[in-house]
């Protein structure tokens, strides 16, 4: 398995970040604010005060049984403080990649239709535009119009302020706040994919093969469909597997902006409370979910293309 | 000498209506790149950019660190883009933050074309076990979240303009190294490498010679792209409050005004419109090439 | 023009501009044709003279930015005012399309039968689906796929070119259309394959009665297949006439220049160099295997793991040969794609790493060496590739380009500099203004002078010719081939030649070598090779070789006692 190097180098990075942080490394793994107690207390528990060589082996070892250090702020460990927040955060993303997928492919393929036509330049300029705009600059601009002056959705966290709904009505009031965050984080993917959608098919559709078909006298919207699009979208699905850190990154940024109770949120006031331990565990879980999403992209690529299937 | 004029004849007649032209035969891909819309807009925004940076202290109507008027006030004549909530103005902030973002995008870019294309053409070139440890290594550092990485590395090291060039660097090569070797490992299989390679020319001549300058386009694209990457990043770090407390960019600008979203809207959208200008400056360049080169 | 009635297809005042960047290039220019039921058309003509735009706008499949106008009756209706939907309805029904490259012709996400069942259902919509795959096994079967072959291996990616072109004849006949349309269909095959594959569509002819419009720039083609040939020559339609009247009578000067041109590069029994040998073997100063000698070479590849956990496996591309070459000698190296004759060149130049085996040169052993060794001895070895386009570097002027290995080697200036390079113009036949071009502003046949110039600088004593002139056109090859001998006989040079083609190393080779499978399989005297093969491949590549008449056509049984 080619994961396990690409696993045991993240570790060693995260070893590397603590030890060669200036101040003692204990304070990466179990904060600031501790006592003299406590401080004991971790750093025999990763071994610290043992050969650097040996270390190394009791930090592989604590991190395989998910032990990433302690939050002192928080007073629990700090993978469980992430995974609490990791729900809230899935689902804005996963909301996101689901938009981004539902409006890139046809926007891709209507593109493609006439490349350099009207529909095409439109598309490809206003995608590249929203390539270009800062993440946070699109949130706040969409809380200035859409929320404040037009007053459509709400703009802050995931359920209205002394809601204690439940049931559908709870359903349909974090689906109100959702709406806004999640698109403002689709877009950023939305014109990735409309941009590799088209450019995968103008590409394809030059090929030999779909002149075969053609001249076959299939109709051309099967030609597009059935002939062109399956490949095309095959870089695409590489794409979203490599985005995957990118899409976590924007949606640290779009929760601090919309007030959204992921992990985000909980980076900005570990940030703000200097929660090293948090910080750290962050970077191991969001590197952990690159090398997750990249297997399955992989899986899901071999499964599509049967020049990579696995036999 | 057999000179066969019969050659020459059907040579003369050049072959009509093959619209395929080797992708390389293109002498000049600036001039074609600017020929295009797409380049000239992008060539103009990015000189704007550039000018705006190299002029600051020129354009500027005051010092953007001065209290230079009544706090929040709306975009005016005196304050074109207002100011901000302790009355400085925001029109100078965001022309003298303009050299803080642009000095971390280029110096990022420096760093990643040293790296990355140095160890693209070193794996592509040589093959073999050292292009698998290499390639390995490149994969590495590429799942690792460039964003994240960023953010631990500043929270236990200390923010810095320094350590915020090196936290990029480090993580934004891979992409490009893969390029480079992709491009560099078919170019030496084809004839004219073959070629010089079998007239004795040495690995570093041949790397030099033939392979840099024919990989430069592409790698000059991938730069145009990073570029902007960067200055988003490097954006984004400043909002979240991590950009050198010592200069100012658009990022931090960008960053203060989260707070007054409701009350002054103008701190928010003059500074994220101005990194959406240089970045899509950058952007319509590199893909202005792109379309250049691939002799659309 | 009184049987117009009758044609299927009825072709006139076609005209085909491409619109490129704002300029108008003229593809087709006012071609007229017309081809009747049941008989075969050739359409032959160099690369760019317009011949696949004609196919392509008589099916509407241009690619967009391109203007046509004129006429295309088929069945009374023009085909070039047809809507879409009318057109959708002749295509794979009416006009079946053989396209030119089979490797990429076939979809290849898609299985192969699936690809063929479709273009039954297309057009029979109510044919079920199961029914439609059915049918499209019995229509693998009938161009020569077993069943077999597909359960094994259903996705085209592991076919051979050859059978993925079966499979595209396949897709094409089955609606059984009144006209087949075959572009280039045998160009990127090997010899054996094409004769295999040109026989096929013999056969499909033969039984199913179409009509074919065949498209190709080899007279070897026309010669076995066609009933009437036009020629087209950039864009327009120069002469046309029965196959037999173009052979024998050609009237245009540029249809005489290329059969002339091809009967130069095939028939040189007279000049072959096979005489020669005997004088350089009886010759007193020449050791044998004074130039090259090589033991026992051995190259091996690792295939592509599927999985990195997987076991490399390796294939012996080069496997265990031996041969020499005496100074001023000239070696054939024949075989099909595959058979690992380049692989064996490049090791001679250390472009390729032996595995096993050694090598020596003049005398010197440089299977392991380095440095400035390796160096000197690379200035004795040139080598010429095939693809001109490719060997010379795009971002340099002609007069660098040939004075490259000179700088390399430290020696433009006491080799005789600017007025050496002139020279090397002159000796390829080339004029000294071409000096100051960039290599995409000269023809193909021109591009391969500078690459033979190039390989002449160091004054090299071995020159290899990878497949030198197979992606030359007939007339640039006839240049080429009477240039290379000229030089063999006159700078005592010695050639390996490679080659698919067993009629070019004829004319320039001494001795011939058949390789396959990375093994020489057969090795001797060009003539003696040629006149009494010994191995079966050696016999099959000769059966395989095209006629080059039409008047050689016979029964079908008159492969099997050639």
């Amino acid at each position: 398995m080619q994961l396990v190097p690409t696993v045991a180098g993240i570790v060693l990075v995260g070893f590397l970040l603590i030890h060669l942080a200036p101040g003692d490394p204990v304070l990466a793994l179990a904060g600031e604010h501790g006592d003299a107690q406590y401080y004991s207390f971790m750093r025999q528990r990763f071994g610290l005060d043992e050969p650097l060589p040996q270390q190394l082996a009791t930090y592989f070892r604590r991190v395989a049984v998910g032990d990433l250090g302690f939050s002192y702020v928080h007073g629990r460990a700090t993978l469980q403080v992430i995974m609490e927040r990791a729900p809230a955060t899935l689902l804005l993303t996963g909301t996101a990649l689901v938009f981004a997928v539902l409006f890139a492919i046809p926007l891709g393929i209507l593109a493609a239709r006439r490349p350099h036509g009207a529909r095409d330049i439109g598309i490809s300029a206003l995608a590249l535009g929203f390539y270009s705009a800062p993440i946070f600059w699109l949130g706040q601009l969409s809380i200035l119009v859409i929320a404040l002056h037009l007053g459509l959705l709400p703009v802050h966290g995931m359920t209205s302020p002394g809601s204690a709904a439940a049931g559908m009505s709870h359903v349909s009031d974090v689906m109100r706040h959702l709406a806004l965050p999640a698109l403002v984080l689709a877009s950023h993917e939305i014109t990735v994919l409309v941009r590799l959608t088209r450019s995968g098919l103008i590409d394809e559709l030059t090929r030999d093969h779909i002149r075969t078909a053609r001249a076959k006298g299939v109709r051309e919207r099967l030609v597009m469909l059935h002939h062109a699009l399956p490949r095309a979208l095959l870089p695409v699905l590489t794409v979203v597997g490599n985005r995957a850190g990118h899409m976590l990154a924007g949606a640290a940024i779009v929760e601090i902006v919309f007030g959204w109770p992921g992990m985000g949120r909980l980076l900005l006031t570990s940030l703000q409370t200097r929660d090293a331990p948090i910080l750290l565990g962050l970077f191991f879980v969001v590197s952990f979910t690159v090398i997750l999403f990249n297997l399955v992209t992989d899986l899901l690529y071999a499964a599509i293309d049967p020049r990579v299937r696995f036999r | 000498m057999p000179l066969s004029t019969p050659e020459f004849a059907s040579a003369d007649l050049a072959p009509a209506g093959s619209a395929h032209e080797p992708l390389s035969t293109r002498r000049s891909s600036f001039a074609t790149t600017v020929s295009l819309p797409s380049g000239r807009a992008g060539l103009i925004l990015t000189g704007l950019t550039l000018a705006v940076t190299i002029l600051a202290p020129a354009l500027a109507t005051a010092d953007p660190f001065a209290l230079s008027g009544p706090p929040l006030v709306a975009p005016s004549l005196v304050h074109p883009m207002g100011t901000d909530a302790l009355g400085r103005d925001l029109f100078s902030g965001v022309l003298y933050g303009a050299r803080t973002s642009l000095f971390v995008a280029s110096a990022v870019t420096m760093l990643t074309f040293i790296c990355g294309a140095g160890i693209g053409l070193i794996a592509g070139y040589r093959g073999g076990v050292l292009d698998d440890l290499l390639m390995r290594v490149t994969e590495m550092f590429q799942v690792l979240p460039r964003f994240f990485l960023v953010i631990v590395a500043i929270a236990l090291f200390g923010a810095g303009l320094d350590r915020i060039v090196l936290a990029l660097g480090l993580t934004s090569w891979p992409v490009l190294a893969r390029v480079v070797r992709a491009e560099v490992f078919s170019l030496r299989r084809i004839e004219f490498v073959r070629a010089a390679e079998s007239s004795g020319a040495s690995g570093v001549h041949v790397l030099w010679h033939e392979l840099l300058p024919n990989v430069m386009p592409s790698v000059a694209v991938m730069l145009g792209l990073l570029f902007g990457q960067v200055l988003l990043v490097e954006a984004s770090l400043g909002f979240l409050g991590l950009g050198d407390p010592n200069a100012l960019s658009w990022g931090v600008l960008a960053g203060q005004a989260q707070g007054f979203l409701r009350v002054a809207w103008w701190l928010a959208f003059f500074p994220g419109l101005a990194i959406t200008v240089a970045v899509l400056g950058s952007n319509l360049l590199a893909d202005a090439l792109a379309a250049s080169l691939s002799g659309r | 023009m009184s049987e117009a009635p009758d044609a299927l297809l009825e072709v006139s005042d076609l005209t085909v501009d491409f619109l490129t960047g704002g300029a108008s290039v003229r593809a087709v220019d006012r071609a007229g044709f017309e081809i009747r039921p049941g008989e075969t058309l050739g359409l032959i003509g160099a690369s760019g003279s317009g011949k696949t735009a004609t196919a392509l706008a008589i099916l509407g499949l241009l690619p967009r930015g391109s203007a046509v106008r004129g006429r295309a009756l088929w069945r009374g209706r023009d085909l070039l005012r047809s809507s879409p939907a009318e057109l959708r309805a002749i295509r794979g029904a009416g006009i079946g399309f053989i396209s030119q490259d089979a490797m990429t012709g076939l979809n290849p996400l898609h299985r192969v039968d699936t690809q063929v069942a479709e273009a039954l259902r297309v057009h029979r919509p109510r044919l079920g689906r199961s029914a439609a795959l059915g049918h499209a096994g019995a229509l693998l079967e009938r161009v020569g796929l077993a069943p077999e072959r597909l359960a094994d291996t259903p996705y085209p990616h592991e076919w051979s070119g050859g059978m993925r072109q079966r499979a595209v004849i396949a897709m094409a006949i089955a609606n059984s259309p009144p006209l087949l349309i075959a572009d280039e269909p045998t160009t990127a095959l090997d010899v054996v394959t094409q004769s295999a594959v040109l026989e096929l569509l013999r056969e499909v002819r033969r039984e199913s009665g179409s009509a074919l419009l065949l498209i190709t720039h080899d007279f070897d083609v026309m010669a076995e297949l066609a009933d009437r040939v036009i020629v087209m020559q950039e864009g327009r339609i120069i002469e046309a006439g029965t196959v037999h009247e173009i052979f024998d009578n050609p009237r245009e000067p540029y249809t005489r220049q290329v059969l002339a041109a091809r009967a130069a590069a095939s028939a040189s029994r007279d000049g072959c160099l096979c005489n020669g040998v005997v004088r350089i073997e009886r010759s007193p100063g020449n050791v044998p295997g004074g130039l090259l000698r090589v033991e026992e070479l051995t190259i091996r590849y690792p295939l592509q793991r599927r999985l990195p956990w997987q076991r490399r496996s390796w294939i012996d591309a080069v496997d265990g040969v031996s041969f020499s070459l005496d100074e001023g000698e000239s070696l054939g190296l024949v075989g099909e794609s595959g058979s690992g004759k380049s692989t064996l060149a490049r090791a001679l130049l250390r472009l390729e790493k032996p595995d096993a085996g050694r090598i020596w040169l003049a005398g010197r052993e440089i299977t392991r060496a380095g440095g400035a060794e390796l160096k000197a001895a690379r200035a004795m070895v040139q080598i010429v590739f095939q693809d001109h386009t490719a060997s010379l570097n795009p971002r340099r002027l002609v007069a660098g380009t040939i004075a490259h290995p000179l700088h390399v080697h430290g020696c433009y200036g006491t080799s005789g500099g600017d007025r050496w390079i002139a020279e090397l113009m002159d000796i390829v036949g080339l004029p000294r203004r071409f000096l100051a071009r960039f290599p995409h502003e000269l023809s193909g046949g021109e591009r391969q002078r500078v690459a033979i110039a190039r390989a002449l600088a160091l004054k090299p004593r071995l020159l290899v010719l990878d497949e030198p002139v197979t992606a030359l056109d007939s007339i640039a090859r006839a240049g080429i081939l009477s240039l290379l001998a000229t030089l063999q006989r006159t700078r005592k040079l010695g050639y390996l030649l490679i080659a698919h083609d067993l009629r070019l190393v004829r004319g320039l080779t001494h001795r011939v070598a058949v390789m396959r499978q990375g093994r020489f399989v057969e090795t001797g005297l060009t003539q003696q090779v040629y006149d009494a093969p010994q191995h079966p491949y050696t016999c099959a590549l000769l059966a395989a070789l095209p006629i080059s008449h039409p008047a050689e056509r016979a029964a079908p049984d008159h492969r099997q006692s050639r």
